[in-house]
């Protein structure tokens, strides 16, 4: 029986407030709650045979059934996009910027339906699905209902990437759409979306909703179903893009089914971000950080912060609050307006949260949760905050994706660092304290896509969001991720490799490979010029180094004479270069943009100094005079020497009192396989756009004419470059690349070649989700916007954003 | 034997250290008898103003009451508010009409309807300047509903120190058992603890028995963390409540302030085991504005902090609305200002 006035009056307890789930049970009940796809602004008609349902989690009750995705309804959708693509990439910017305002006000005009369902769906609660989920998509679409209109002057000289397939997780259903089909509209690319299996609700609503605010059929085409459905548009031939938002499991699987088949991809991928409390700061608004960072929708969030990383002096302090704000967090009915947490999506997540809990304190840890329970019907869990934890533990290191904290203590600065960066991951991180100095100094150390200064888990529509390392690349929000959506006009001329006659192109290139290949005795040696022997040797660390083999390679040049051998690199001479480029790639990152130009231009000097020699060395090799080829590598040092303190960073305009930064950061070390086409050239085009943005280089030069580039080493030592900053091994290129895109320590691949060695490499690129970029369409190097400028320096660089907010 | 006690309570300690627990007050509050000013623990407070503000902003986000939790929270805040008027124009007339007011603050029939009769609801006092404490006091009677008076020089504290602490006396003695003394702000921003100590200890020594509210006049402190430092100065120099704002400021309390204000009682609970009232006022006119303090307060210093010896409002008009507002539960239909008998 409900309580009385008096009865409340005397205890001042909280009572129900539930939001009705009516008008979002009616409108379920519209649908008769079975639902097929939507594809070309139609719904198709729901097929008993494959179905599932859909649960609400807080009361394990059916929602409603939708349809199981199949290969056919993929390629339904597929051809619904293709076909509605030419015309929707036709429309005037502007008219694509009505369209995505258009969608913006709808959500907002539908803002508590939506809110509602995804609360049903999702098990969120209420309150962050009104206040935080659904503006955030409004505001999502109206950032990007700005680019639209913006995009033929931002950015010229691209175009929408085409169809593209886009994946998202159940944890912010209708927010990973937004941010997914905003920048996608926008650019001009046509839609296949398929929802999370647990959360397809909110995604059928919106489609709905855009079909009446007038979205042209076929723009964005929704296929519910399973990871049978998503693996189904990740093959799909006629996808020109993936964007894939969930764990790095499936993301892994995602890069190796797309690999050597010219789709674009965008990866948001888990995290176990480190949340780093230092002695100095508001130690009572880092509690309530801690609540946004690991105890909002239930944890489960890629970026939750959820290694807390204390200064060991205010460990004790800060355990005992958190213990306290523990015990006042309310957890119940999503729907419940007066509740701080709701229930976990689905029963198999709480599976796994509690087999992670229960081996944590197996293994040792000390479990602390509040002394209420939770509801027991329906999937919940309550707070739970680990002490007592080793770095090696289990819960320390796995992504729990619930509201679990595990907190570990650190003694200095460096400290902290260390341990925030002992993860596979690099989503996200938070820094709490109120010396400046100390916050700013830790933001650019910590390895991470987002980093929040006393803050945690704000989001905006114009800041990038994405991770390093195996936390995905690519970003979704601001400039920097319309970028994902876009291509250069001139690589329209292009076939992607893998669309249509990837066989045929693949058989021809291994014909040519064929033919460099040219066993010695074919080959005339060259007539003996009374020089004294010249021995071309990998160059590792900063010093001229012998194959580990002890092999050489011989070199044949223009009319089929032997020009010289070249140390035949190996699997331990990578590993060697990749050592000597990580020990320097701190330091190096470090020098200032001028520093590392003004080294750029001295190499550009010496080679200029040298260059008749290039010139007549490439024409051994080639056959072709060398003179334009050396005079556009001196060029392009000179770009990149330009770039090197040019590159800078944005202030976003985010939504708080404060800045976000949004920094240029070096990737790490690079590997690159270079092209054969233009030797010298093909190889100081990758090399220096990475290091004139700070990154360290293992570089493999082109295998039929490498002797360009082993000359080049001279030129290098003569230079002031820092060993190890480069790194050259000569040998068997595509197996050498094979073994630098395997390589966990190195951070991203870029190859030319073949289209075989791009597959491979990208296949390979998986064991430490590597960015890759890799081609086998030739570009023409010698033409400026195909052969450098910013195309390059943002591979070269990853963004990380920064969140400061001020005020005293 | 004690060796041997150290060596038992190492060997089965508590990994994490326990909470250095106080027990809570029952129904009486020890009289906060204050501390030297320990400086190392006043400068240790430090608020993050963004993540402060953060914070404050998802209270009223988080929590809401519904129905005859909504009645029932409503009628608690009533018997915290200090009924107030603080105008020039004061006389007796106006001033009896308010403690008439406090002795009744509901009409009879809506009590039945609410069925809270019995709880017997008044204000929690009454509040005036010291030229109407005899007035009130004489209204009020024997209704148990103390007088407050406002003291030291309000709103700006600046007269001359002897005569601020002679009114404080002279207001002991017309009758008030609460007195809302102000500190002298330019203590504050000058970082002059040791003076604002001094000053606040006299205060209170003055008070003898009437209880002794500190109004920090916020909204001219200039940032949280003078807030947070000067709520501790004042609570260790024996405040028995700390009070934002003597409503005359151009800007008087707020949820963020109270936030910090509140974490500082907690701090000082949590040092000494004494509990100290909190006290907003200034601009709280609407019936859930007082909701989101009471939310605030629940969730920073829990339900014993939602009784009047540990918190007030200071208002004036903020009764009407929740009589507008509990009219409205009754009946189902909104209410209307003129309908609720006037302060």
């Amino acid at each position: 029986m409900a309580p009385t006035i008096s009865e409340i009056f005397a205890s001042m307890d909280y009572g129900p407030a539930p939001e009705s789930a009516a008008p979002a049970n009616a409108w379920l009940d519209q649908h008769a709650r079975a639902f097929g796809h939507f594809i070309k602004g139609a719904w198709t008609k729901a097929s008993k045979r494959s179905q599932f349902d859909v649960i609400d989690p807080a009361t394990s009750t059916v929602l409603a059934t939708v349809a199981q995705g199949s290969r056919g309804d993929v390629d339904a959708a597929v051809a619904a996009a293709r076909t509605a693509l030419p015309a929707w990439q036709k429309l005037p910017a502007h008219a694509r910027a009505k369209h995505l305002y258009a969608l913006a006000r709808a959500v907002q005009r539908n803002a508590r339906l939506l809110a509602v369902l995804e609360s049903m769906d999702n098990g969120k609660s209420i309150r962050e699905t009104r206040d935080i989920d659904i503006p955030l998509v409004a505001r999502h679409l109206y950032h990007h209902a700005g680019w639209a209109q913006l995009l033929d002057s931002e950015f010229a000289g691209y175009h929408g990437a085409g169809v593209v397939g886009q994946i998202i997780p159940w944890n912010f259903p209708l927010l990973m759409l937004a941010w997914k089909i905003g920048p996608a509209l926008a650019a001009g690319c046509t839609i296949v979306l398929k929802p999370a299996e647990f959360t397809p609700l909110s995604a059928l609503a919106f489609a709905e909703l855009a079909h009446e605010a007038g979205l042209p059929p076929g723009v964005l085409n929704i296929v519910t179903g399973d990871g049978a459905t998503g693996a189904a548009l990740v093959d799909h031939p006629g996808v020109d893009k993936i964007a894939f938002t969930g764990s790095t499991e499936v993301g892994r699987v995602i890069r190796k089914a797309t690999a050597g088949s010219g789709k674009k991809l965008s990866l948001e991928l888990g995290g176990k971000s480190p949340f780093i409390v230092f002695d100095d700061a508001d130690l009572d608004s880092v509690v309530e950080g801690v609540v946004d960072a690991i105890w909002f929708n239930q944890g489960q969030v890629c970026c939750a912060g959820s290694r807390l990383l204390m200064q060991e002096g205010i460990a004790d302090r800060l355990v005992e609050k958190l213990r306290a704000r523990m015990e006042k967090l309310r957890v119940g009915s999503p729907l419940d307006k007066t509740i701080d947490m709701g229930a976990i999506v689905a029963p198999v997540q709480l599976d796994r949260i509690r087999s992670l809990v229960t081996q944590g304190t197996q293994h040792g840890a000390t479990c602390w949760q509040p002394s209420w329970a939770v509801p027991n019907t329906g999937s919940f869990y309550p707070p739970t905050l680990f002490t007592n934890v080793a770095p090696s533990s289990m819960i320390a290191q796995v992504e729990i994706f619930g509201p679990v904290l595990v907190a570990m203590t650190f003694r200095t600065p460096d400290e902290a660092v260390a341990l925030a960066n002992n993860t596979p991951f690099g989503l996200a991180a938070s820094i709490w304290s109120d010396n400046i100095n100390l916050a700013l100094d830790l933001a650019p150390k910590v390895k991470a896509g987002v980093v929040w200064v006393n803050c945690t888990n704000l989001f905006d529509a114009a800041a990038g969001f994405g991770g390093y390392r195996e936390s995905g690349y690519g970003r979704e929000g601001g400039r920097e991720g319309m970028w994902e959506y876009l291509t250069p006009d001139w690589q329209r001329a292009q076939p992607r490799a893998g669309s249509g006659a990837r066989a045929g192109a693949g058989a021809v290139v291994m014909a040519a490979k064929g033919t460099k290949r040219v066993p010695a005795k074919a080959a005339a040696p060259a007539p003996h010029t009374g020089a004294v022997d010249r021995t071309a040797k990998l160059y590792i660390g900063g010093k001229q180094a012998r194959p580990d083999s002890g092999y050489s390679i011989r070199v044949v040049g223009a009319r089929n004479t032997m020009v010289g051998e070249v140390g035949e690199g190996s699997r331990k001479d990578i590993r060697n270069a990749v050592e000597a480029a990580r020990t320097v790639a701190g330091s190096w990152s470090r020098m200032s943009g001028h520093a590392r130009g003004q080294i750029l231009y001295y190499i550009a000097e010496n080679l200029s100094a040298r260059a008749d020699e290039f010139a007549a060395r490439l024409k051994s090799l080639t056959g072709k005079d060398g003179h334009a080829e050396v005079h556009a590598s001196i060029a392009r040092l000179f770009t990149y020497a330009a770039w090197a303190d040019k590159w800078d960073g944005q202030v976003h305009q985010t939504p708080i009192r404060g800045v976000t930064l949004a920094m240029n950061e070096p990737v790490g070390v690079i590997g690159i396989a270079a092209a054969d086409a233009h030797p010298l050239l093909g190889f100081i085009t990758l090399v220096a756009p990475a290091i004139a943005m700070g990154n360290t280089v293992v570089a493999v030069p082109s295998e039929a004419h490498p002797l360009a580039v082993t000359d080049f080493y001279q030129v290098l030592e003569t230079s002031d470059l820092p060993g190890g900053v480069v790194n050259i091994v000569t040998g068997r290129r595509d197996e050498l690349a094979k073994v630098l895109a395997e390589h966990d320590d190195v951070d991203a691949i870029w190859y030319r070649g073949y289209a075989d060695g791009v597959r491979a490499c990208e296949i390979a690129s998986t064991g430490n989700m590597k960015q890759s970029w890799c081609e086998s369409f030739t570009r023409d190097l010698l033409k400026p916007e195909q052969g450098e400028g910013r195309e390059y320096l943002r591979r070269a660089t990853q963004i990380k954003n920064i969140w400061i907010p001020y005020g005293e | 034997m004690d060796a041997m006690r150290a060596n038992l309570t190492l060997a089965g300690r508590d990994p994490v250290v326990a909470p250095r627990q106080h027990a809570i007050p029952g129904d009486h509050v020890a009289r906060n008898p204050g501390l030297p000013l320990d400086l190392d623990l006043v400068l240790a407070q430090r608020v993050n103003r963004s993540a402060a503000e953060r914070r404050a902003a998802t209270i009223p986000t988080r929590r809401t009451v519904k129905k005859q939790w909504q009645a029932a929270w409503l009628l608690r805040a009533i018997t915290m508010i200090d009924l107030t008027t603080l105008a020039g124009d004061d006389t007796e007339g106006n001033v009896r009409r308010l403690c008439a007011k406090a002795m009744r603050p509901l009409r009879p029939e809506l009590e039945a309807q609410l069925g809270v009769e019995g709880l017997h609801i008044t204000t929690g006092a009454v509040c005036v300047y010291h030229q109407l404490v005899p007035t009130a006091v004489e209204a009020l009677g024997d209704s148990g509903i103390p007088v407050a008076a406002v003291s030291t020089g309000f709103p700006a504290g600046l007269s001359p120190f002897e005569t601020r602490v002679a009114e404080i006396r002279a207001s002991v003695a017309a009758g008030a058992k609460e007195i809302d003394i102000v500190i002298t702000r330019g203590h504050v921003l000058r970082g002059d603890w040791d003076a604002l100590y001094d000053e606040v200890r006299t205060f209170r020594d003055a008070c003898g028995a009437a209880h002794m509210k500190a109004i920090l006049g916020t909204g001219e402190l200039a940032t949280l963390t003078n807030v947070a430092r000067a709520s501790m100065v004042a609570m260790m120099a024996g405040a028995d409540f700390i009070k934002t704002s003597t409503g005359k400021e151009p800007v008087n309390a707020t949820l963020p302030v109270s936030l910090v204000m509140a974490r500082m009682i907690r701090s000082y609970f949590e040092a000494t085991g004494f509990a100290v009232g909190y006290k907003p006022a200034g601009g709280i006119r609407s019936a859930k504005n007082a909701l989101e303090y009471l939310y605030l307060i629940k969730e920073e210093l829990g339900d014993r902090w939602l009784r009047p010896d540990l918190f007030r409002f200071g208002a004036s008009g903020l009764l009407t609305d929740i009589e507008r507002q509990l009219e409205h539960f009754a009946t189902g239909r909104y209410s209307a200002t003129h309908r609720q008998p006037m302060v």
